[in-house]
């Protein structure tokens, strides 16, 4: 009871901090639920979904995708941690640093630095150093890491302990996974029953299977990772010691944001101004056509660089506005976000140019002209839903085209905030990395590796739902 | 002997992504080709004729698969040869001929580059030779200054000419066999006719084995010694054409033949009241532009200069072929092309002044049917929407309970049915989507029609019904139609008065019979005597 008090008063001690691009996310999240909301009204939609979720790659990617996106809104609940009080003071004092709930979830990984560089899964230090045995002689060789290994009695027990602690996390993500799906499958087979007895055809289901897998396959991740991390850097550790893995899976957020924020600001210049040149044609279509020729006739880094370089500049004569680290690491990052959505909308504003003039020479817009439908309701009504895959499709690949620029704009050092973790920032570091003797490669291949991931998923989940919204195979 | 004898021949559908089970698409069917005959293949769209064709070619999609039968061609069995051996089979001993001339030629290369591509592969021509043999084959399919055309490209020819040059390729290796493929649907009436006498010539002088396909009686009854109809894959009735259409034995074979129009009986004119609709001297021009600044430096005349009227309760026929101007002038009226001259009155008031928004109580009064049931409706709305979306749009009937009754009725009246309010146009075959297209502009209760060319798209058989429900309508509620068309033959039984239209003016107007019995202008003439005639 008093425990609980405790963590209650430690709970209630604490400042929220909601940032700009936390706010963003929550609006990503509450849009797909209302998305979803929508969809079942809709029996069209609904049927065209049904196929990309009825495909196995289709409920597969969509599960991992919804797993970083978990991962990026738990690490968007920001809040300070409150000062311990200084003598004479009432005064509430809260930390510098602002961290999230995903950073309690990994309190593990987080406070364990290591001096340097260390392997995965090693004991030693990946450098060597000047060390004193008990009798005074200096001696040179690698130590001991301070947080990895340290349980072990005998190094020779290395690999055991490994293979134990792996198994013992198989058994749980075993057990919780076996759990999740019982309740699931008894809960299906209930609902069958009841719509049996009420005479109901059970429809075309889920690939159950697929996901359970899937599912399955997450909560292993998760236990492993959880249950080894408490001993060893899995993925080794950085230049100044930092576990590798814990600042590769805050990279997500960074990630997830910079591919959905970016895309969705190519969104409406681009539905816009497309529709407008195709539809209105005209000197309208010139000017639009002007401005996108121009625009993608500058290289789209240069342009970028430069307006980061501004941004830079901002910061610099405005410091009373961005009194915190993480503050003025998020306004740079949304910057970055606009940016990068306001000079690669050209690409898609083209596509949607090109088919609305095909679609509004069609009968059936000559037929709603003949109505006298207003421009607005021939857009929205007729022009708009005949050319909503091609926007869907876009919106997917630019997804993963975001993610990947991001990592090159980082290596050319006009990136995110180099405060702000992210696989951008991870692979310039890889740089120097590689060209050691021996190689460092794992921060590099930590960020390599989740960043396919995530572009792998969003790329197949984009290839059914391009299957399921192609008219042509409708 | 027989050239080509096809025994038992049936195509499935392979089970796939979107079915179970395999489909049998063709049914085994059985026919043969003796070397200087032409056998028609008829039938409706999606009724086989087509894939038969293609199997015996050994050219089926990957999707489908020949599932059994034999084909002999002169003596060889088709479906024994290697892909490499069917090669040399494919354009020497039997070659094709497509609907869609534009389509089956490369328009980056010269006609003299793809008329030598078949002859150098398969004769292993070149030089002086290649070049002498290209010319004859042109002299042959009736291209004039063939030695001048060598170094044309096809967009430089007409559609008749592409065509033309299409057949000399299929003809280049000498090959006993031809197989055409809707030869002249994509062409006009006048042109249809050259090349079917091309395609007649042809097999009497080099003894070629014709199979013909087609969806059109009339082109049948003027060519082929024999019929084959084909219905749902299968062979209903096999028979010499003279017994055929003088006896037709399969219920279907009548429909079809009775599906031709008679052309003795023709409508009288109702009574002259004052015209409904009046265009005097109308122009409408497309401005060429050119440079930069995107001058005007010419206009292009797609309507120059006509005057017609039309009457109340009263159907006008405007016969053209594509691209004399007739879609352009019926898109003027409905003001959805700016005029460039000349005047339109509308029961009595003057309407080519009006702006958009003045124009909006006409759009009730003055309504539009296209050509392609397919495109003229919005695929993502459903059939509810797709009616209301004028009655809404010209508040005919605000009040929604009552629209839904009105909507109602207007499916039953079509002929469909009222549960077809909530489906979606691709849920409808090509005729029941033309009742809808009629259904939605009889919605707002509109005085004129403009009919774009309503039934080109339809089969024949459904093509009857919809005129049939066109004359129904007009009787019901008094409308008039301007009916735009290529189509002859329709015209006695549709339309009380008929105007020709050729380069953008009409060189002919007056009342059906008199058009159609005695034709004045040379055009028109020309025009009637390329209308394939029906033997009954």
């Amino acid at each position: 009871m008093n425990e609980l008090t405790s963590v209650m008063n430690e709970l209630l001690s604490i400042k929220p901090v909601v940032l700009w691009s936390d706010v963003l996310i929550y609006i990503l999240v509450a849009s797909l639920g209302l998305f979803f909301y929508q969809l079942s009204k809709n029996p069209l939609a609904r049927q065209r979904w049904r196929t990309v979720f009825h495909s196995r790659a289709g409920v597969a990617s969509f599960i991992v995708i919804l797993f970083y996106l978990l991962i990026a809104l738990l690490d968007s609940l920001h809040y300070r941690a409150p000062l311990e009080k200084t003598e004479g003071s009432d005064e509430v004092h809260y930390s510098q640093e602002v961290h999230s709930v995903l950073d309690v979830v990994l309190t593990e990984l987080r406070n364990k630095d290591e001096k340097t560089y260390s392997a995965p899964f090693a004991i030693y230090s990946f450098a060597k150093e000047n060390m004193q045995t008990d009798d005074g002689v200096v001696y040179r060789d690698f130590p001991r890491l301070a947080n990895a290994g340290q349980h072990l009695a005998d190094e020779a027990d290395h690999g055991k302990d490994v293979f134990v602690r792996s198994m013992k996390a198989l058994l749980v993500a075993a057990f919780i996974s076996a759990v999740i799906l019982g309740l699931h499958i008894a809960w299906r087979q209930r609902q069958q029953r009841q719509q049996c007895s009420r005479g109901l055809t059970t429809q075309q289901t889920l690939p159950w299977g697929t996901i359970y897998l899937t599912l399955s396959l997450l909560v292993l991740a998760c236990c492993w990772v959880l249950e080894l991390s408490k001993v060893y850097h899995i993925l080794g550790t950085d230049k100044v010691g930092q576990d590798v893995l814990y600042w590769s899976i805050k990279a997500i957020r960074t990630g997830v944001l910079i591919g959905t924020l970016a895309t969705l600001l190519t969104l409406p210049l681009a539905i816009v101004l497309g529709i407008s040149a195709g539809y209105f044609k005209g000197w309208v279509d010139d000017v639009v056509q002007y401005i996108y020729t121009t625009l993608s006739s500058i290289p789209g880094i240069l342009l970028i660089a430069a307006s980061v370089l501004l941004i830079d500049v901002y910061i610099e004569t405005h410091p009373e506005q961005f009194n915190l680290v993480a503050v003025r690491a998020d306004f740079k990052f949304l910057a970055l976000c606009f940016i990068l959505g306001m000079t690669s909308w050209t690409g898609l504003c083209r596509l949607l140019r090109a088919e609305t003039l095909k679609v509004s020479q069609l009968d059936y817009v000559q037929a709603a002209h003949a109505f006298g439908v207003g421009h607005n309701r021939i857009i929205y009504r007729h022009i708009l839903p005949n050319i909503t895959h091609i926007i869907l499709i876009a919106l997917v690949l630019d997804f993963s085209v975001f993610v990947l620029a991001e990592a090159v704009l980082s290596y050319i050092g006009v990136g995110v905030d180099p405060s702000m973790a992210s696989w951008g920032n991870m692979i310039n570091e890889a740089r120097s990395e590689l060209s050691r003797d021996p190689v460092v490669w794992w921060s590099v291949a930590a960020a390599f590796v989740l960043m396919f991931v995530l572009v792998l998923a969003a790329n197949l989940f984009s290839d059914r739902v391009r299957d399921a919204f192609d008219p042509r195979s409708a | 002997m027989e050239l080509l004898q096809v025994e038992n021949l049936s195509i499935e559908l392979l089970p796939g992504k979107y079915q179970q089970a395999g489909r049998l698409l063709v049914k085994p069917v059985s026919f043969s080709i003796r070397a200087g005959e032409i056998l028609a293949l008829v039938g409706e769209s999606g009724s086989g004729k087509s894939l038969t064709s293609l199997a015996l070619m050994r050219l089926l999609p990957e999707a489908l698969a020949i599932r059994s039968g034999r084909v002999q061609l002169a003596g060889t069995d088709v479906f024994n040869l290697t892909e490499a051996q069917m090669n040399s089979v494919r354009g020497r001993m039997a070659a094709m001929v497509f609907q869609e001339p534009q389509s089956s030629l490369n328009p980056v290369q010269t006609i003299e580059q793809q008329i030598g591509e078949v002859l150098r592969l398969h004769k292993g021509l070149s030089g002086a030779a290649l070049r002498e043999k290209i010319i004859s084959l042109l002299h042959e399919v009736g291209i004039n200054d063939a030695e001048q055309r060598l170094g044309w490209y096809p967009h430089q020819l007409s559609g008749g000419q592409k065509q033309r040059v299409v057949i000399a390729i299929a003809l280049a290796c000498e090959p006993q066999l031809l197989i055409a493929d809707e030869p002249t649907t994509a062409l006009d009436v006048t042109i249809q006719k050259q090349i079917l006498e091309l395609l007649n010539e042809l097999r009497r002088k080099r003894q070629l084995a014709v199979l013909l396909i087609t969806h059109d009686m009339g082109v049948v009854a003027q060519m082929a010694d024999r019929v084959a109809v084909m219905r749902y894959g299968e062979i209903v009735e096999q028979a010499v054409a003279s017994e055929f259409f003088a006896a037709p034995k399969h219920e279907y074979s009548r429909a079809l033949i009775h599906s031709l129009p008679d052309r003795r009986h023709f409508l009288s004119a109702p009574a002259q009241s004052e015209p409904l609709l009046q265009l005097k001297d109308v122009r409408v021009w497309f401005a060429q532009r050119k440079g930069i600044l995107q001058r005007v430096v010419g206009h292009t005349k797609a309507v120059d200069g006509i005057s017609l009227s039309i009457g109340r309760g009263e159907t006008l026929a405007l016969v053209g072929e594509s691209g004399s101007g007739k879609s352009t002038a019926g898109r003027a009226i409905l003001s959805l092309e700016p005029l460039a001259g000349g005047e339109l009155y509308f029961a009595g008031e003057r309407i080519d002044q009006l702006s958009q928004r003045q124009f909006l109580p006409l759009r009730k009064r003055i309504q539009v049917i296209f050509q392609d049931p397919f495109s003229s409706m919005n695929p993502r709305m459903n059939v509810r929407d797709i009616l209301a979306e004028g009655m809404i749009a010209l508040k005919v009937e605000p009040d929604a309970e009552k629209r839904e009754q009105r909507l109602q009725a207007l499916l039953q009246r079509v002929g469909l049915e009222v549960a077809h309010l909530d489906r979606f146009p691709h849920e409808f075959s090509g005729g029941q989507r033309q009742r809808l297209a009629i259904a939605r502009a009889i919605a707002v209760e509109p005085e004129l029609i403009i009919c774009d060319e309503p039934t080109s798209a339809l089969d024949v058989s459904i093509r009857g019904q919809v005129l049939q429900l066109l004359q129904e309508l007009q009787q019901e509620m008094g409308l008039s139609y301007l009916f735009i068309t290529h189509d002859l033959s329709i015209i006695p039984h549709l339309a009380h008065r008929v105007a020709v239209m050729k380069d953008g003016v009409i060189v002919e107007q007056g009342d059906t019979e008199q058009i159609m019995t005695a034709p004045q202008h040379d055009y028109t003439r020309s025009l009637l005597a390329s209308v394939p005639v029906s033997p009954v």
